[in-house]
């Protein structure tokens, strides 16, 4: 064990002998050295978040054909320092009808719950926080302290706008939990496992993406619901509603919000990638040729996972500057008509062909065909009723009367 | 780390206080000069009018209702995917029916007509 092939737990092992040495038995030094490993992790991720501020205001200038921030350091990389700074030294004016406890405590919460999922980021096979046995399923339990953090904020406020806003994050937030649930559920029925580094390492050979196209398209949909990014971000809409829920924040107060919010898009993409597109592996063998061996080392690894989480959190962001707001009513109706149907019979076509097919060697072939097949019908379903719609709608509708002009 | 839960409990502990020391730190670099206006409701320059604790929509109530119903049940089915792989035929397909009845729960909801905004 060396420092470049396993560099967490060579680090671990020498800070523990370290303790030792200084006379602390194992209990206690285990703990130390567990706590300055959840420190520099949380501090990574934190990194990570200064880091998207920057890209994230580059990438929207771009999509809006403008330079985006340009004038600290080279391309403006240093623009989310100076943005932080100015956050701290920002006045924090809690009004004054709010009530206070609880108005702190929400974006402390929000940002807590998104720190909580990089407690089972598998970062490298051998970086990562820890690795539960019931990963996917604690990734759902911390998502729903962010639900509470936003009600939380929009009910503290004592503000109209903010309740509005935080009435509607929730209505979508726990709607669209369902079809996530059941997209966090098909990965599990393939690799057999809810820990999420299983799961990564199930895809080792194949990515789950093949086995499951319409998986990953419903747990992409139900996540940037669950982020309240654009086009399901009525939470915030700004000509209606102003900010939505986080209308009364300034200063840090907001910057957490703020970082939150990109970090759990982010950690989402990273999701993305580790459910469906083999997280840091997933070379399909490659790695096992003695040329491409390097490509299990951890460091190499952490690369790969950052690059497939920057793409899923480009995809994240490429549809939210792409596509308008759409109102609640339609996005509800979305959902429960919609995504949940469409989610549990997957989960069902799934459950069945992966029973059926997997001792046969038309695994593969059979879940990709049922797939596509399921997303032909659903296409053909919809596209029925809104013919029937259309034909309906034309009979009802009133003639046009031409006029002439003079 | 022998204990994961061990390791959860100190990473919650760690995450919360991590997004404390900023606003530690902004309580000691920033100004406090709070006056009625600053502190004033913020709507758009408008005077709030009546209560802003307002009473909502009950068509929310009944969406949270219909998540529950999803939401207890799916902790139901990760035993089920969990276990996939040892099961059955049999048992595959009566988790299937077993959906197919919240389906239909979903369909009865649907029809009385409790999934639309009006």
């Amino acid at each position: 064990m060396t420092f470049w092939n396993d560099p967490i737990n060579f680090i671990a092992g020498w800070l523990r002998s370290v303790f030792t040495d200084w006379g602390l038995t194992d209990g206690p030094a285990n703990v130390i050295t567990s706590l300055i490993g959840i420190v520099v992790m949380i501090l990574f991720a934190m990194l990570i978040a200064i880091a998207l501020v920057w890209v994230e205001r580059k990438v929207v200038a771009r999509f809006q054909d403008r330079l985006g921030p340009n004038r600290i350091g080279p391309f403006g990389i240093f623009q989310p320092f100076a943005d932080i700074v100015k956050l701290i030294i920002k006045e924090d004016i809690t009004p004054a009808g709010a009530d206070k406890a609880v108005f702190n405590m929400a974006p402390v919460m929000s940002l807590a719950s998104v720190i909580l999922i990089w407690a089972i980021v598998p970062l490298a096979s051998k970086i990562y926080g820890v690795d539960i046995n019931v990963g996917v399923l604690y990734l759902v339990a911390v998502g729903s302290f962010g639900t509470l953090s936003v009600i939380m904020a929009g009910w503290a406020s004592n503000n109209k706008y903010a309740l509005i806003g935080a009435f509607r994050m929730v209505a979508t937030m726990i709607s669209y939990e369902i079809p996530m649930v059941v997209a966090l559920l098909i990965p599990t029925i393939i690799a057999g496992t809810m820990s999420v580094k299983g799961i990564t390492e199930a895809q080792s050979n194949l990515w789950f993406v093949v086995l499951s196209p319409l998986g990953l398209l419903l747990f992409m949909i139900s996540a940037i619901a669950e982020l309240g990014r654009s086009p399901f971000d009525l939470n915030e809409a700004e000509s209606e509603i102003v900010a939505g829920f986080h209308i009364e924040y300034t200063g840090m107060k907001f910057g957490l919000f703020y970082a939150g919010e990109l970090l759990h898009a982010f950690t989402f993409g990273g999701f993305m990638a580790v459910l469906f597109f083999g997280g840091y592996g997933g070379f399909f063998g490659l790695e096992k040729l003695s040329a491409f061996t390097w490509l299990s080392n951890p460091f190499i690894e952490l690369v790969v996972f950052l690059v497939k989480a920057l793409i899923g959190y480009w995809i994240i962001m490429w549809v939210k500057y792409s596509m308008p707001r759409i109102r609640i009513d339609h996005m509800l109706t979305f959902n429960w008509k919609f995504l949940t149907p469409l989610a549990f019979v997957l989960l069902m076509v799934t459950a069945l062909f992966d029973k059926i097919l997997a001792p046969t060697q038309f695994y593969v072939l059979g879940m990709f065909f049922s797939n596509i097949s399921l997303a032909w019908i659903v296409i053909e379903i919809l596209r029925r009723i809104s013919k029937r719609e259309r034909i309906e709608h034309e009979r009802n509708a009133e003639p046009v009367i031409q006029v002439a002009h003079p | 780390m022998q204990n994961e839960w061990l390791y959860i409990g100190l990473f919650i502990v760690i995450g919360v206080i991590v997004p404390i020391v900023p606003l530690i730190a902004s309580h000691f670099l920033a100004p406090h000069k709070p006056n009625p206006i600053k502190q004033s409701t913020y709507e758009c320059g408008i005077e709030t009018v009546g209560e802003s604790w307002v009473q909502f929509k009950s068509q929310y109530y009944i969406f949270a209702l219909v998540f529950l119903v999803f939401d207890v049940e799916t902790v139901f089915l990760f035993p089920w995917a969990l276990a996939m792989g040892n099961l059955p035929l049999f048992a595959v397909i009566e988790g299937i029916i077993f959906i197919l009845i919240l389906l239909a729960g979903l369909t009865f909801t649907w029809r009385k007509g409790l999934l639309e905004w009006a």
